[in-house]
Formats: structure tokens, sequence, C-alpha cells
């Protein structure tokens, strides 16, 4: 699903469309949420949404995206897809992981 | 197999469907518990899984997941299509869940801390779907190539395993043959309770497959390397019993077809359900006798199954129309199959499991094998030797009355030593006279019957085989 922010970003090449894989509220979900928003806030500046899935609650959705590992983030946008397996705790790797280019103020 | 039945402890069994895998193991894998079927590539890992997974649908109301980490849903339904199975069949009718798991290291990027969780939220989602009681995973080594840190992989199996077990799922994990180890990636180290090690061998230039149970906790089980075939009818394996002498003697007899062989032998020919071996050099008639003995059981109303090696069945046909014996009435009527094998086409284990097969299809009350030495062709002579006497054994405990054709070289030594398993020994010679050659025959042995010792005439015509007494009994 694409929502209309989504579409319309499209052509923008700087809209990130992030979802985010986890199990139930474990600690490691948690983590990985808080980094998630940490980071994004940090170097995308408004320009990303951010979609958590509980497989716990929809495990219909684990084969969708060829999910195995938990937590995972899957960058949607831009293409191509990419995946992010761990919470997220390293900041440089998820950083290369998804190609941002860190725009933390210097 | 009797003594070996009566050790089995009361473990409860989930059948395979395998004919033979089955037998060893005293009705199936430990049900409720974790079976590691390990081997190279192509050894038949995903269709032992997949048999297993049918068997377990159609047979045994027990539905399953398949978890595939390599092939896709359709991929898998397309390959064991050949097998005879229908997989789509059974995803449509909720007996199956097949969910293709792709791990590919490429796309994966590692940062902090994770565990496999996923792959039990879908295991749990599908096995709840269709309330499975069977799993498979195939194969463990992709999993393996597709985490990146083996140490949570290795915990999370651990806890895998742990997790099925719990819920009392029979689950059967593949995974390649390692050089030092059973496996690759030491799987055997937490899957304890079955161990099967599938092998294709190149022996002779002539591939064959094998099966062996390593390990069954507490289960008694065939312990020999079996060989397998899998084939249209699906994966069959061949627990060849230990040359067992429990078969039961019949006290009715069976035609040899020949009159005067018949008067030879006690005036009613050979004991039902016995074996009875040909032995003679080339051109002494072995074939005549053998369709003669065919012949004869399909106007008694017997089924009757020839295998024949050195010839195609047309061959055999036009040539024993030659000499008045016409099979061609009895193939039509489905009471006379001809069964060529051509030697070389397969290995020897191969063939056994190939002869075996087609006699229980057919299930026939007499068997003529033409010629027994073809099979010495194929492999060595030590392989060849357990191999015909397997199929003897095999036939036997089958209760068919079964004509084995020999050729016997110049020196006389009884072609694979095998006279000692044969009820009926029957020798026929090339005598060269004078002006012409005769045949002659006589019976080595016969064994519960007063048989005749003369050395009589055997003679091909128009209408068949004759034996008669020699005219100049000098």
């Amino acid at each position: 699903m694409m929502s209309a922010r989504e579409a319309m970003a499209q052509d923008c090449e700087e809209w990130w469309g992030l979802r985010l894989y986890v199990a139930g509220q474990t600690s490691k979900s948690r983590r990985a949420i808080d980094n998630l928003r940490r980071i994004c806030g940090k170097h995308l500046n408004g320009r990303y949404s951010i979609e958590v899935i509980d497989l716990i609650e929809q495990p219909q959705l684990g084969a969708g995206d060829q999910i195995l590992a938990l937590p995972t983030l899957v960058r949607r946008l831009p293409e191509p897809i990419k995946k992010i397996i761990g919470d997220l705790s390293n900041e440089e790797r998820m950083l290369m992981g998804l190609d941002i280019k860190s725009r933390a103020p210097s | 197999m009797g003594s070996l039945m009566k050790l089995i402890e009361p473990l409860k069994k989930a059948a395979t469907g395998i004919k033979g895998l089955d037998e060893v193991t005293g009705g199936g894998l430990p049900a409720g518990r974790p079976t590691l079927v390990c081997g190279g590539p192509g050894c038949g890992k995903t269709l032992l899984a997949t048999s297993y997974l049918v068997q377990g649908a159609l047979k045994d109301g027990e539905s399953g997941v398949f978890m595939s980490f390599d092939e896709s849903a359709l991929e898998l339904q397309t390959n064991t299509r050949s097998l005879g199975f229908d997989l789509a069949d059974l995803q449509n009718r909720k007996l199956l869940v097949i969910d293709h798991v792709h791990v590919d290291r490429q796309e994966i990027h590692e940062t902090g801390d994770y565990d496999l969780e996923g792959l039990f939220v879908r295991l749990d989602y599908a096995a709840d779907k269709v309330k499975a009681r069977r799993v498979v995973l195939d194969s463990i080594d992709t999993l393996f190539a597709g985490i990146p840190n083996e140490g949570v992989l290795r915990a999370e199996l651990r806890r895998l395993f742990a997790w099925l077990k719990e819920r009392k799922l029979t689950l059967v994990i593949t995974a390649e043959r390692g050089e030092t180890s059973l496996t690759r990636h030491g799987i055997e180290e937490y899957v304890s309770d079955c161990v099967i090690v599938l092998e294709s061998r190149v022996e002779n230039e002539l591939a064959t497959r094998r099966l062996r149970v390593v390990k069954y906790r507490g289960s008694a089980h065939g312990t020999n390397e079996y060989p397998f075939l899998i084939d249209e009818t699906g994966f069959t394996l061949l627990p060849v019993t230990s040359l067992g002498l429990a078969h039961a003697a019949s006290d009715r007899r069976v035609s040899s077809g020949i009159a005067g062989l018949d008067a030879m032998l006690d005036g009613k020919g050979y004991y039902k359900g016995s074996s009875i071996v040909v032995t003679g050099g080339p051109g002494t008639g072995k074939t005549s006798i053998g369709a003669q003995f065919a012949l004869a059981g399909v106007r008694n109303d017997q089924c009757c199954l020839y295998y024949l090696f050195e010839e195609s069945e047309a061959q055999l046909i036009r040539n024993m129309g030659t000499i008045g014996i016409d099979l061609r009435p009895a193939v039509s009527a489905g009471l006379l199959r001809v069964e060529p094998v051509r030697p070389t086409t397969h290995g020897l284990e191969m063939h056994l499991a190939r002869m075996i097969q087609v006699f229980k299809q057919y299930k026939p009350d007499l068997v003529v094998v033409d010629p027994l030495s073809a099979l010495l062709s194929s492999g060595t002579s030590r392989q060849a030797h357990l191999m015909v006497l397997r199929l003897i054994d095999f036939l036997k405990s089958a209760g068919a009355t079964t004509l084995y054709l020999a050729v016997q070289g110049e020196d006389n030594k009884t072609e694979l030593n095998i006279s000692s398993l044969m009820d009926t020994w029957i020798s026929v010679t090339n005598l060269r006279r004078e002006k012409d050659l005769e045949r002659r025959i006589y019976i080595v042995k016969s064994r519960g019957m007063p048989h005749s010792a003369d050395v009589r005439v055997l003679s091909l015509g128009a209408d068949g085989v004759h034996v008669s007494e020699q005219r100049d009994a000098s």
C-alpha cells in the first residue's frame, strides 16, 4: 500500500518509505523502533514514513516481505528494496545499509 | 524382519509412505520428534520429505507444512509431479501449506541484535492454518548461507527444535552431507532422535542410490544400506530380507509345460513356489524351456512374468513361434507379461528395485528370469552375487514359482554358486555326435521328490519342447 504522501513523493528521490517488522513488545522491538525514529529524525529531515508491523498480531504479513529475522527494517522507497536486520543499534551500519548520506548537522 | 519387529518399543511412528523405509524403521519416523535427512545434492532428500508429507495428508490424516528454503511452491509442485504427487491439490484441500522462505545474504545488512522469530511466526501461522502435525524444513544449509550470524542461527535452531517438540510436531529437516561430519554444519548435534543418510554412488560407471538409518533413538531399526529407486511411482526402498528361510513349503505342483520333463519330476512337475534353475551352454534350448513353462502356466489360468534380458519381446515371441510356442494370445490376454530389462541401463540395485516393483504391480504366480547370468554384466561379481541372492529370496518370499535360466560355461562351474538355493536344478547340454547335435537333459537335483536320474533327450520341434528317453540305450 502506498500512501498519498508516498505517491506524491515518488518523483522526489529523497522520500523514504520504511517498514519495520517486529514480534511483540519485546525490549528488542522497542529498541529497534526507538533507534529507527531517532536516526530518521536526525538524518531524513521529515522526508520519511515509518510503518511498524507486529507479526504477532499480523502473522500473515511475514511471507510478503520474506521476513525471517526480527526485527527487520525494509526500505520500500526509494527502490530497490533493501533489508536491514537487527535492532538498529549501530547507526553507522544502518545508514550504510539504507544508503542514507549522513545529514547530521556538523 | 520378524525378529526385528519384536525389538521395537512402543514409540509412536509417523509413516513416510515410502515402501521399505517404513519397514526398516518399524513403522516410520519418530512421531513428535525431529528426523534429520542428510545427503549430497540430488540424492532425493526433498523427495523423501515430500513423500512423508503426502503420506500424512492423504493416508494418515495428518496435514503438513513444507517450509522450503530452496525451491518455490511452484517449483516444488512441478518437480514432484513426476513422482505422482499433486501438491497443489493438497494445498487447495487445506492439507498442506508450502511456505517458500527466501533468504539472500546479498539483500541483508546486519545492524545490532536480532533473532529468527520471523521463522517461528511463519511456521506457527502456517501450521495453525491447516492444523498441521508434520513439518519439513528443506534445506537447512540455505539458512546457514543466508543468515550472517551463525551463532544466532545455531541458538535459534536449538530453540526451534524444542519449540517443535513441545508442540509434538514431527519434523523432517534436510541437510547437505559434510566432508568429515554427517552434515556440513553439524546439524546432527541438534537432531539426535533419528538420522537418515542418503547416498548416490557411482560404481563401475553405474549410479546407485542408497539409504541408511544411522540412528534411531528408542527404536530398533535395520542398519544396512538399502538401495532405493525414485521414479513415477515415487520413492521405493528395498529392505532386502536376510535370506530368511521361513518360506512356506507347498505340496501343490506346477507343470513344467513339458510332459516328458514332468514325468522325470515324479510325474507332477515342480513344487509350487519353488525355485528352479536350468543351466546349460548357449543354444541348448533354455529359453524354450522357459517359454513352455510360461505358456503352460497361462493355460492353467496363472499369471506369468517373464524378465527378459538379452532379447526384445518381439524377438522372443518370433523365435518361440518357430517352434510352435505361440505366446501372443497369452500376452494380449494379459496373462503373460514380458518385461525386457537392459542390464546396462541401470545399476544393479536399480535393476533389483525395478524387477521387484514390476513384480509387485503385476503379482504373477510364475516368473521366468532369462537369463540370470545377464545380471552379471553389470557391477562387480560380489555385488552381482549379493543381488542375485536378494532377487531369489524376494521371489521365493513372494511365493512365486520361479524358473531361472543360467548360462553355464564349459568349466561346469555352477553359475553364481546359487545351486544351493535352488529346489530343482536341471541341466541341459549339447552332445555332438557324428552327424548331428543332440540336446540332453537331466535333473541334477530336485528336493522333496523322487526324481528321475536318467539323461534324456530334449528336442525342439514344430510343436514345442519334448523330452523323451534315449533310443540307443547302449
